[in-house]
């Protein structure tokens, strides 16, 4: 198993611009989600790591270890991707077997076969070993694959949206797995995806990336709860986290085109926050709530039934803003309600820069 | 293809202003293809096959006797017939296998980011071009013993490459691999290229040398449509008859088709050739099926 340090690395392909000044710290044995829009170079991330690319500048350690002038076999990383690459022809064991099989590293073949019969005992596969692997759905062939990267015990398992591909019940159902397999194994995983439940639900550190930068990394709960910038409070969370415009005025926030006020204890404050300064204001839909004698009125726009939960579009003026409410509220569309908000869960941003005010200083 | 379908007349196209219907407008395709089919090859066809139970020859008046088998008694009896069989076998396997390993060896090296690749491939892809009558002609130059160039470049002297009875059908192979080998580079690129990146890179993952990737990945993946590029070759290859026919007249280099015109047009013995041309035909589809039956093999792994 493995550390792993990304230090100061750009890529660029030609004349578009990858990543920049990317650095990143993957500790050994830990669950690691790059979190990212299409096209934010995650998968470029990836593929430097495996040393399927080469940055242009900056270096890749692994155990400490400037690995720039290894390749992709040298590095022993395992690599799933999107789009399965099971070697077609063969069967599920000849696929499992095959990164066991080259002549430099042979290995006896009692070995081989325990390994892949463990591994193929671990995802559940075992029936389907002498199965042709083009006769096979895409749930199982994404277990073969992750089951070929299993039977080698790399040092790194690299995971490229392993689970996009998979229709929901089943992504669900390999999203357990995979964090299981990755504590049964106590590996180093590094899982690239775009869907921010995954990254919640199976990191132990999420890294978010934006056009080439990493914006923030921390454990979900952080990164939840105190996103360190608009861009990440409005990309992870869904719904997302509500943002409006204001300034506080004598401990209350003044929303300024929206014209509304919510009661702002000096509770959460944080430095910097002074009255009179421009600021966006964040809040999680489910800290707004709905109560007879709140302070804002506002217009119900929409409902969203979730079965659990209810996901209310409010309209206040012009601008609407999501509330997450228990499903047994009962309120109709073009109602009129009462909100108020949980102050000390409100994220204060700075207009400006977007940053958040307790990520300055 | 279960189903064929005649979609119905656009009632605005210029055809149903003509007051044409989809069903004449597709026979009016199809029907000057399948006449001229029929006169040129299917009635020759079936005509020779009668002349092949005569002693049939067209350079006298004299009445076409019916012989039955005889003809082909008399053809698979001949040893001289057996050994142009043989040296054709000879001929096709030195040729094919030499386009196979030449034609495939050079799309691998193409097969990568270079530059220039484009015109680097069309330049490679002219010897196919050319008509087999120049390539045979030109070739004749070049292996001249006094003042051909690959005598001169190989430091040879004056070798006879071309009435040496040995050399003879080697160098008609080589010629015939000049030739041929941008085919198979062809047809092997494009298998080359569909095999998808992805693999490789997993390939590099689990750690595969580069022998263990070509023989575990690539060549499964290209040899369907390798066995296309045989099937082809082979079929031409033999029935080469110009390229041979001008380079050389050793009888050690005498192929099968030039048995045959010889037979027909020199010795004139017109039924007796054109059951030597059936005898040929038949082993030419026997050959190509066995390929066929292979590839769907090959296909189905």
């Amino acid at each position: 198993m493995a550390h792993i340090q990304l230090k100061n690395i750009s890529k660029t392909f030609g004349n578009h611009t990858a990543l920049t000044g990317l650095d990143l710290d993957i500790a050994d044995g830990e669950f690691f989600v790059l979190l990212g829009e299409t096209g934010a170079g995650k998968t470029t991330t990836l593929r430097l790591i495996a040393g399927l690319e080469k940055p242009s500048e900056g270096q890749v350690f692994i155990d400490g270890v400037d690995v720039a002038d290894w390749g992709a076999a040298e590095r022993d990383v395992a690599l799933v991707l999107q789009q399965y690459s099971l070697y077609p022809r063969y069967t599920v064991r000849e696929n499992l077997e095959f990164p066991l099989k080259p002549k430099i590293r042979r290995l006896p073949d009692a070995e081989i076969k325990d390994r892949v019969d463990r591994a193929a005992r671990t995802l559940r596969i075992e029936h389907l070993l002498d199965r042709k692997t083009d006769r096979l759905s895409g749930g199982e062939m994404q277990r073969v694959s992750i089951g070929r990267a299993i039977v080698r015990k790399p040092r790194v398992f690299l995971m490229d949206e392993p689970l996009s591909a998979l229709d929901a019940k089943l992504r669900e159902a390999l999203r357990t797995e995979l964090k299981n397999l990755q504590m049964q194994l106590g590996a180093t995983f590094l899982f690239v995806t775009h869907d921010q439940i995954e990254a919640m639900s199976m990191g132990d550190k999420v890294g978010v990336l934006n056009h080439g930068r990493i914006v923030q990394t921390g454990t979900p709960h952080e990164i939840y709860n105190n996103p360190r910038d608009t861009y990440v409070a409005s990309f992870v969370g869904s719904p997302p986290m509500n943002l409006i415009d204001g300034k506080l005025v004598n401990g209350r926030a003044v929303m300024a085109p929206l014209n509304f006020e919510l009661p702002f204890s000096g509770g959460a404050k944080a430095s910097g926050a002074t009255d009179g300064r421009p600021l966006v204001f964040g809040v999680r839909p489910e800290d707004v709530y709905l109560e007879s004698g709140a302070p804002v009125e506002a217009r119900v726009h929409d409902v969203e039934n979730h079965g659990v939960e209810k996901i209310l579009t409010l309209r206040v003026g012009d601008a609407t803003l999501r509330a997450t409410v228990p499903a047994r509220t009962d309120v109709a569309i073009e109602q009129a309600v009462r909100f108020a908000w949980n102050p000390d869960k409100v994220v204060l941003f700075d207009k400006g820069s977007g940053v958040s005010l307790r990520h300055v200083g | 293809m279960a189903t064929t379908m005649i979609t119905t007349l656009d009632r605005s196209s210029r055809a149903a202003a003509r007051g044409l219907s989809d069903i004449s407008i597709r026979n009016l395709f199809i029907i000057p293809t399948v006449l001229f089919l029929i006169v040129f090859n299917i009635f020759p066809l079936i005509y020779s096959l009668g002349y092949s139970f005569t002693d049939f020859r067209a350079s006298t008046n004299a009445p076409a006797n019916f012989v039955g088998l005889q003809n082909y008694r008399d053809l698979l009896n001949d040893p001289y017939v057996w050994s142009n069989f043989a040296i054709t076998a000879k001929y096709v396997i030195i040729s094919v296998a030499g386009q196979l390993l030449v034609g495939f060896g050079v799309a691998m090296l193409l097969n990568r980011d270079i530059p220039m690749k484009g015109l680097l491939t069309t330049l490679l892809l002219l010897p196919m071009m050319l008509s087999m009558a120049v390539v045979g002609l030109f070739w004749k130059l070049l292996y001249d013993p006094s003042f051909g160039i690959i005598n001169y470049a190989l430091g040879l002297g004056t070798f006879e490459w071309l009435s040496d009875p040995k050399m003879a059908l080697y160098a008609v192979a080589l010629t015939d691999i000049w030739m041929w080998s941008p085919f198979v580079m062809l047809l092997s690129l494009a298998g080359l290229s569909a095999v998808p990146k992805h693999l490789y890179e997993a390939a590099a993952i689990d750690r595969a040398g580069p022998f263990y990737t070509f023989f575990r990945i690539t060549l499964p993946l290209v040899a369907p449509i390798l066995m296309i590029a045989v099937i082809f070759r082979t079929m031409e290859a033999f029935k080469t008859f110009d390229l041979a026919y001008i380079l050389t007249s050793q009888p050690t280099a005498e192929l099968i088709s030039i048995r045959l015109y010889k037979m027909a047009f020199q010795e004139w013995q017109t039924g007796r050739s054109c059951a030597l041309a059936y005898i040929v035909l038949i082993m030419v589809l026997a050959i190509t099926n066995i390929y066929v039956k292979y590839l769907n093999k090959v296909k189905e792994r």
